[in-house]
């Protein structure tokens, strides 16, 4: 393993933790509002699978989605700044934590209904195929989205015209207070795309590498023209559903195993022993990540409110009653 | 990807230009030339390929253009819909068909949460040109899952343009302008209209796509109506005519948005009204559409606005009771009669 991606892989996982307390701090003081879903303890999938990715890679996202925008190269800075519903955001302030969007970064926005990611992904994947594109779509979505049906209509879709999209699952065992075994017959996420002969493996989730080496092959599988691939990635996150949830339905057992896996702590702990990184690089990237979130915060403050209610409902603006008095 | 050429499709195709079409092959040129015009559109929905389409609407194009332009989907309404949302945010111009509204109930979240709120919510990054075509209304006898009208549902979504063609030329141009648009639009077409019959010019200009049309001028009351109770109301208009009552016709074309303009412009000259609408009464299209225009044109008129709908009921299968439970011309005729009141000169 290259060093330089190691500590790429430590930073980036680093931020994003940091990104997301300081998201909780934010709207704990009122200055973020809305649904606020965070990341913690999920770093490694992210991180690992769009890593892996090509910069002309198209990604769709569901509502848990500050740590893949960032990802994906949107700034800190316009992330933060769309949280704080401000027109700096990356969705000029109309979008929120839900609904990141970067065109310039190929980022076809989080989507807060569940499983709207797998029809979107394929119709991104069908223009590709009809342009024969080298790019391919990474479609995102919890283990709960699973029990939609866009999940089986999309991946039957997909598998018939062998579309290039990667489906990548963040299992994290819970789809708010409901623990897998008690929503779904089947558990194994990554055999449900069986039914449409969609090839899948499990990794775990907690391990960035794991999911970095997964999501490549998985890719090279999707680009070379073979069909969509998914990829069940199991983690864990350390907080509850949304600043709302308390996360109280889970035994401190449970968290406590879980969190004795907690992908940077692995990562970490790893690298030193291998060599692969120092104490001092830690210091040095827990205190850029660290600056560069402080930064953002401060940056979204300060930055202007969108004030047009009318922007972009349409091409053109519409007048219903086509200017009627 | 295969591009399928077949020199079948220039036999299937209808034979143009031509001075009548029906509706069905009005729509089938529009998307032909579509097609031709730009690689980017395409057409999907359930047996619109091989088959050629329910209401024969593409017929030919899956020969002419392969299947990678023409495909035929399973039925997954929500899904092939959010895959032409998906297709259009990155440089796709799709035309879905749902080959009724009754199934689009289950593509609502594609065509609501998706369709409709991407270019807002991504900030005016990402838009959706997306066509989503539709057959509505009550046709013969197909009960109630089968005769559903759901331009209320659709109406009150910003973000969303409705069209609803009742001849075949405005077929023609109003799918033609729906495909060149850059935000998302729903064609409400008409299960008892694909076969009617109309004059067709292929060179006439199109009016705006959203503009309402006067199909029968009048002095006495406006009839406002759009698909086929268009035809309802100009065979009232015939008969009425009969006893010196002249109604004006308008076909309203677009339902969101809605030409207010036009119809202030006529009540201004009759200051009379009704709206004459297929579907139910309650909560309905005219709700909106009377509503508009008593906020607008309240002193103009010498009366209450009224509205002629079919009955507060699902759709029954038997013929006969099926008739009674939408608008028909006698119908309007009544209305317009207890309105004007005995013409006694
Ligand atoms: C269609 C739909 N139903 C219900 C909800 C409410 N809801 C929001 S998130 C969620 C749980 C989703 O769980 P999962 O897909 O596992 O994603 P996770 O939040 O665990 O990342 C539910 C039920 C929704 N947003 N959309
Ligand atoms: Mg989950």
């Amino acid at each position: 393993m290259q060093r330089d991606l190691i500590k790429q892989f430590f930073y980036d996982m680093l931020l994003a933790r940091r990104f997301e307390e300081a998201a909780a701090e934010q709207y704990t003081q009122g200055k973020i509002a809305g649904f606020l879903h965070l990341y913690p303890g999920e770093e490694a999938v992210a991180v690992g699978s769009l890593r892996a990715a090509e910069p002309g890679d198209y990604v769709v996202t569901p509502y848990r989605e500050h740590v893949h925008a960032l990802m994906r190269g949107i700034t800190p800075n316009a992330v933060m700044a769309e949280l704080f519903g401000r027109a700096t955001g990356c969705s000029g302030g109309y979008g929120g934590s839900m609904h990141l969007f970067s065109a310039e970064h190929r980022f076809l926005g989080g989507y807060a209904i569940v499983g709207e990611t797998f029809p979107l992904a394929i119709g991104v994947g069908y223009r590709l195929a009809m342009k024969q594109s080298p790019d391919v779509v990474l479609c995102f979505f919890g283990e709960g989205a699973v029990n939609q049906g866009t999940f089986h209509e999309s991946l039957n879709m997909a598998a018939l015209w062998k579309l290039p999209v990667l489906f990548i699952c963040e299992n994290n065992r819970y789809q708010i207070g409901t623990e897998i075994h008690r929503n779904s017959a089947v558990t194994e996420v990554y055999k449900r795309g069986c039914a449409s002969g969609v090839p899948g493996k499990h990794v775990d989730g907690m391990d960035v590498l794991a999911v970095h080496q997964a999501t490549q092959d998985a890719l090279q599988h999707v680009r070379s023209g073979s069909g969509p691939f998914l990829l069940e990635c199991e983690t864990y996150r350390f907080r509850g559903h949304s600043m709302a949830d308390s996360g109280a339905y889970r035994s401190a057992l449970e968290m406590a195993e879980l969190k004795a896996r907690d992908p940077l702590l692995n990562l970490r702990n790893r690298a030193l022993q291998e060599d692969w990184i120092s104490e001092d690089d830690i210091e040095a990237l827990f205190k850029k990540a660290h600056a560069v979130v402080d930064e953002a915060v401060r940056f979204a403050e300060q930055s202007p409110p969108p004030t047009d209610l009318y922007k972009d409902i349409y091409a053109q603006p519409l007048d219903v009653y086509r200017g009627a008095p | 990807m295969t591009r399928t050429r077949n020199a079948d499709a220039e036999m299937i195709a209808p034979a143009r230009p031509r001075h009548e079409l029906m509706v069905w092959e009005a729509l089938n040129l529009a998307l032909d030339h579509a097609l031709a015009a730009d690689d980017a559109v395409f057409v999907l929905g359930e047996d619109v390929g091989l088959y050629g389409g329910s209401y024969r609407v593409t017929q030919g194009l899956y020969a002419k253009y392969g299947e990678w332009r023409v495909r035929d989907t399973p039925i997954s309404e929500n899904s092939f819909t959010g895959l032409g949302v998906g297709a259009a945010m990155v440089g796709g111009r799709p035309v879905v068909e749902i080959t009724t509204v009754n199934f689009a109930l289950l593509a609502l979240d594609a065509i609501i949460n998706l369709a409709a709120k991407i270019r807002y919510m991504s900030g005016g990054q990402f838009h959706v040109p997306l066509v989503v075509r539709m057959a509505g209304g009550v046709a013969k006898q197909l009960a109630a899952q089968h005769s559903q009208r759901l331009e209320h549902t659709v109406m009150n979504v910003p973000g969303l343009r409705i069209v609803a063609p009742a001849t075949p030329q405005d077929a023609y141009w109003q799918l033609t302008q729906a495909v060149r648009e850059d935000d998302p639009v729903i064609v409400l077409e008409h299960e008892l209209l694909y076969f009617k019959k109309g004059p067709f010019d292929i060179h006439a200009s199109a009016p705006p796509m959203h503009s309402a049309a006067v199909r029968r001028p009048g002095a006495h009351v406006t009839l406002i109506a759009w698909q086929r109770m268009v035809d309802v109301c100009l065979q009232a208009a015939d008969e009425l005519a009969t006893d010196d009552i002249h109604a004006e016709v308008i076909d309203l074309r677009s339902l969101r948005p809605i030409d207010l303009p036009l119809l202030v412009a006529s009540i201004k000259k009759t200051h009379r009204a009704i709206v004459v609408e297929e579907d139910c009464k309650f909560a309905g299209a005219g709700a909106e559409i009377v509503a508009a225009l008593q906020e607008t044109v309240f002193f103009e008129l010498d009366g209450p606005i009224l509205r002629v709908a079919a009955a507060d009921t699902p759709t029954p299968y038997n013929g006969a009771l099926e008739a009674t439970s939408i608008p028909d011309a006698a119908a309007v005729v009544h209305a317009v009669r207890r309105m004007v009141g005995p013409r006694e000169e």
